[in-house]
């Protein structure tokens, strides 16, 4: 028993609260990619169902793209050429090379990758809202814009929410490759515990507990927004 | 841009791709095993059973892929140094390289995910065909093999094609533990010619064009099936 007061110890005692603000930071993270994901995949929905040729064609193409090479190397090549591109700006307005915002870096980065996923979500449904709807909208003069927000938007959630509540779960879980550029959230708290410490296994099967922790969290709060919602869909 | 490198460098990027497909197929075969297992366990009537394949897909489909891969290969790994038995043994350099830890880790993973839908597709076979298996006096066995899981693959050849694009996605976590798959080989180039984009985008297009190939082959066993067409 005196080993496991030790690993209690070691992992609550003395690393507690670091990965405690690494959990925090690796939510943030999430939240924020998931809202930028969010408001990418409604355009990028909206250009694929509405857009002309040449607009439509770069949407399929970030989308396909996005979805076939890794999320590893995304990030990866995301991250250097977004750094790049700023420097590249800060540059012509005559400014030095600027620090790039680590968090504000990982939010975007993630938030591109999962907006691809979020654009598919979202397109499927919007499809599965019966075309009469918007018809009579139209009919009774309603215009786009309002067509969208009154219509399209609130009819399409309870369609779109088991989709994105899975989406909400792979984010969280994608977080942790932003570790690897170095960025400071929990996977990354946890590599320096370990490190340090020499103690691997429980460190990385402590992360696991809290990653599982979160998720069946998510899971259980998704569960009562999917029974909410699931009100409104027309009984069948 | 400058492509110069790619004379001096592109056998080490062909070698990667050789490691990245090598993990593909073998965590792509045994995962897919596992998974049968996985699915089939799900819909067992043996509580014990059911709760085992449960809780097996809920804590791989709950924590990241990356976690998964540190806990082999950082956390058992390192359990392994501390046994000069486990040292001295033929094993030992299999236990060494990272290569192996990915592959039990993908593995693992693809039990996870695939086992979950091949639960829905063993779900999704019609009663009534598995009902004329038994009347016709198969054994269990017989039927699994002849009916249930036959049908049931033949539905989800669509998934299962999205589930391998997702495998080959995973394969680049490899590179996080030392492997020289695909991407491991683009960060040494990166390394060494100072390009930062060159060879990165060079192997997006290689995952690229492997989805794609993927997808084909998918496409192909799902014509290959022959659908009844509606009366």
């Amino acid at each position: 028993m005196d080993w496991i007061q030790q690993a209690v110890q070691t992992v609550i005692g003395d690393w507690g609260g670091a990965l405690m603000k690494g959990a925090l930071v690796t939510m943030q993270i999430s939240f924020g990619a998931f809202a930028i994901g969010l408001v990418i995949g409604l355009t990028v929905a909206l250009i694929k169902m509405t857009g002309n040729g040449p607009l439509r064609a770069l949407a399929n193409g970030y989308t396909t793209v996005c979805r076939a090479v890794p999320e590893l190397l995304l990030i990866l090549l995301l991250y250097y050429a977004g750094s790049d591109l700023i420097n590249a700006i800060a540059g012509l307005f005559g400014h030095g090379p600027v620090e790039v915002n680590g968090f504000m870096a990982a939010v975007v980065v993630l938030g591109i990758v999962q907006g691809a996923y979020a654009a598919e979500i979202i397109r499927g449904a919007v499809q599965a809202i019966p075309h009469g709807h918007i018809e009579a909208a139209k009919a009774f003069g309603c215009r786009r814009g309002f067509i969208v927000r009154r219509i399209i938007l609130p009819e399409m959630m309870p369609y779109a929410l088991a989709g994105l509540s899975n989406l909400w779960l792979v984010l969280i879980k994608d977080s942790a490759l932003i570790s690897v550029v170095g960025y400071n959230e929990l996977l990354f708290t946890t590599k320096q515990a370990a490190g340090s410490t020499r103690e691997y296994l429980l460190f990385y099967l402590s992360v696991a507990a809290i990653y599982l922790a979160v998720t069946l969290l998510s899971n259980a709060v998704f569960g009562r927004f999917e029974r909410n919602f699931s009100r409104w869909m027309p009984a069948n | 841009m400058h492509f110069e490198w790619a004379s001096t460098y592109g056998h080490v990027l062909l070698q990667g791709l050789l490691i990245t497909i090598e993990l593909l197929l073998l965590s792509g075969f045994f995962g897919f095993l596992l998974a049968l297992l996985v699915g089939f366990g799900r819909l067992s009537k043996q509580p014990v059973i059911a709760w085992l394949s449960l809780s097996f897909t809920n804590l791989i489909r709950g924590t990241p892929l990356l976690v998964q891969i540190y806990v082999l290969y950082y956390g058992v790994g390192s359990l392994f140094v501390g046994f000069p038995a486990v040292r001295d043994s033929f094993l030992w350099p299999y236990l060494r390289e990272g290569f192996w830890y990915v592959v039990v880790a993908l593995t693992l993973s693809v039990g996870g995910y695939v086992g979950e839908v091949i639960k829905g597709g063993l779900r999704g076979v019609p009663k009534g065909e598995l009902e004329a298996a038994r009347a016709l006096g198969m054994s269990r066995l017989l039927m699994i093999r002849r009916i249930w899981l036959p049908r049931a693959i033949q539905i989800l050849l669509p998934s299962l094609a999205g589930e391998s694009v997702g495998l080959l996605k995973s394969t680049a976590l490899a590179s996080t533990v030392a492997v020289m798959d695909v991407l491991g080989a683009a960060n040494l180039v990166r390394a060494q010619t100072f390009r930062t984009y060159e060879p990165l985008l060079v192997i997006a297009i290689t995952y690229l064009v492997l989805a794609l190939l993927i997808e084909r082959v998918f496409r192909r066993l799902e014509l290959r099936i022959p659908v009844r067409g509606a009366l």
